[in-house]
């Protein structure tokens, strides 16, 4: 699987590279400036792109507008985004073309090497990458006052954040560590109390979850 | 009784007047040369400019003329309570003698001190000299008749003019007594306050105008408040970092070490030990991305008010609405604040106004920035202690903002925040 690469600092690009390299990406480009990321988005077609936010030359948010325009011109380009903070108001902008392949992460999580490359692997499978900080603050922000939210089971709310996240199934099974048959059932109790309609679509599922969870009230 | 307080009266105002008297007179021996020289070595020390010894003259001179006109500053404000303000603008750094000539030659209150130079030793000596004249020219009235007109008067005839009265024998010397007398009278009733006008007048060559002083009064103000905040900001940090990033980096450092040594025999406890050193590794960055939210928002620095308003919104427990109307970006001073202005209000809104709804209204028109924050809550706010409102407005002011509240019993509660702005 071809991997771009962007990131300006030296050690964490560094680091990045060794680790994707260790479970078996191939590094097609690794750069540091957003002009640079656009160029190699563009001619080397990467299967998945690895972009942080803050980018040269402006260092405000120069990685998140390539990832953007570079899905606006190839719709469905699987980008997985990293920064050092998580905004709902970024979440959002890149949730909001409606395709799958996006991804939305904490640099903390690269800290667990496995969780990060599954979240890579997913992005590029078409699937979503949900920082748990994003989901953590839908979700308090609906705790309050949604009624359909307040009838969950706590399991249920629990496989709902992992839902979120963008786990498949039997990611949730592995990490709850049940089987997938529990997660499936608690799955089709979840969408049955919040109203939502069932879709085998994992992405469709998320994207369905998420916008439960950000719709204005 | 009554005369006593009378004639106690009478020798406090002839010691009034006698002081004022003297002190005009002082006045006026030292105003004369003083002013004199300083002006003449100005402009001596200007006309050299084009040679170059007056680039490092007239710097010199300029301090010698400032220290003439603080002089005269003190004195007023001793003496007759006059508050002369002196708006001098700092000196640029380094030695270049040209960069400092021109910068004093700019500065308006070292132009007003030059222009105050001439008034000085002219009318402003007349002022100080009037009240010894007015005093100590009647004595000579009064020994007229006592026979010093003879002295004055030559065998000729020719008459001896005492202010207006010619005196040529005792009766016109008489007349001149009693023209001392009336003279006298006058000074009784004026001299202190001739020599007030001495003041009045340098004051207002000197003191530019009020609104400037005024002015700086604020800036003052503001400014030691924003030392004070950044000072007690810096505090924070310094704190935070020691007692959380800091440690938690020691921590693993530690943690680090002993897995260094039980790598080997005890694979087992390494490995719990690893764990806990990532955890506190992600503490610590955790506790970091606090540290510079509350320092300067990355979302303020990457997007600009309006998103980081937005973003700050959707971390409310309550529903938001937010409207931006910018046609481009702050300065991020000033971004920085109104953005930590909006944060506190709406912080305050979550906690005390119990409102079911926040609208936030950011826009720029007619060179303000206006943040208007209103809530459906119950009402009662004030600006006031434990508010947070206070701080708000200090935090405003340092860039001549202005924050006011509507907030009647019942509510709904409207927090309106102007700070005077251009956009790029």
């Amino acid at each position: 699987m071809r991997v771009v690469l962007a990131e300006d600092l030296f050690l964490l690009r560094d680091g990045l590279v060794r680790m994707l390299q260790a479970f078996g990406f191939e590094i097609a480009a690794a750069v540091e400036s957003g002009p640079e990321l656009t160029q190699a988005l563009a001619e080397l077609k990467p299967d998945v792109a690895v972009v942080d936010v803050r980018l040269p030359p402006t260092h405000t948010d120069e990685g998140l507008q390539c990832a953007l325009a570079a899905r606006a011109a190839r719709p469905g380009l699987p980008v997985l985004v990293l920064s050092q903070h998580v905004e709902q108001l970024y979440a959002r902008e890149l949730l909001a073309d409606g395709n799958g392949g996006i991804g939305y992460l904490l640099k903390d999580r690269v800290f667990d090497a496995e969780q990060f490359i599954d979240a890579v692997r997913r992005v590029a499978g078409g699937g979503t990458a949900m920082d748990p900080q994003v989901i953590q603050q839908l979700l308090s922000r609906r705790a309050a006052d949604d009624r359909p939210l307040a009838g969950l089971t706590p399991r249920e709310l629990e496989v709902l954040e992992l839902m979120a996240q963008g786990r498949s199934n039997a990611g949730i099974a592995a990490q709850l560590v049940v089987t997938e048959r529990a997660i499936a059932k608690h799955t089709s109790n979840i969408f049955a109390k919040l109203g939502l309609e069932v879709s085998d679509d994992d992405n469709r599922r998320v994207l369905a979850v998420i916008a439960y969870l950000d719709r204005d009230r | 009784m009554n005369t006593d307080t009378k004639s106690h009266d009478v020798r406090s105002r002839a010691r009034e007047v006698l002081l004022a008297a003297v002190q005009g007179l002082v006045l006026a021996l030292v105003v004369l040369p003083c002013g004199v020289a300083f002006f003449c070595l100005t402009l001596l020390s200007l006309a050299l400019i084009p040679l170059g010894v007056g680039l490092v003259t007239t710097p010199a001179v300029l301090t010698g003329v400032r220290a003439l006109a603080d002089a005269r500053r003190k004195l007023a404000a001793e003496w007759y309570g006059i508050r002369i303000p002196a708006a001098y603008q700092p000196l640029p750094k380094g030695f270049n003698p040209w960069r400092r000539t021109f910068a004093l030659l700019r500065d308006p209150q070292v132009r007003r001190d030059v222009v105050w130079l001439p008034v000085d030793f002219t009318a402003g000596f007349l002022t100080a000299l009037l009240p010894a004249l007015l005093l100590f020219y009647p004595v000579e009235g009064f020994m007229l008749p006592a026979g010093l007109w003879r002295a004055y008067v030559p065998d000729s005839g020719e008459a001896y003019w005492y202010l207006f009265v010619p005196v040529t024998g005792e009766g016109t010397a008489l007349l001149a007594a009693l023209l001392a007398a009336v003279l006298l009278a006058a000074a009784w009733r004026v001299i202190p306050r001739l020599v007030a006008v001495h003041f009045r007048l340098t004051q207002a060559v000197l003191g530019g105008d009020e609104e400037l002083a005024e002015r700086v009064r604020v800036l003052t103000e503001t400014r030691r408040d924003a030392v004070d905040t950044s000072a007690a900001e810096l505090r924070r940090i310094e704190r935070d970092l020691h007692d959380g990033a800091q440690a938690r980096l020691v921590a693993m450092g530690m943690d680090l070490g002993t897995i260094e040594m039980l790598v080997e025999h005890d694979p087992a406890q390494a490995k719990r030990l690893l764990a806990e050193a990532r955890q506190n590794s992600a503490e610590a960055l955790e506790e970091l991305r606090d540290l510079v939210r509350g320092i300067h928002p990355p979302v303020l620095a990457e997007r600009g008010l309006g998103d980081a308003v937005r973003a700050l919104a959707l971390r409310l427990p309550l529903p938001a609405e937010v409207s931006v109307e910018l046609a481009g970006r702050a300065e991020a001073p000033v971004e920085s604040a109104a953005y930590f202005a909006v944060s506190e209000v709406l912080t305050n809104a979550v906690k005390h106004s119990g409102a079911g709804r926040i609208w936030v209204d950011v826009l720029h028109t007619e060179g303000r920035l206006r943040v208007t924050v209103t809530d459906n809550g119950k009402g009662g706010a004030a600006i006031g202690t434990g508010s947070g409102l206070a701080g708000v407005e200090r935090r405003l002011g340092t860039f001549d903002g202005v924050l006011a509240v509507s907030s009647p019993a019942g509510g709904p509660t409207l927090v309106t925040m102007e700070i005077p702005c251009a956009l790029s």
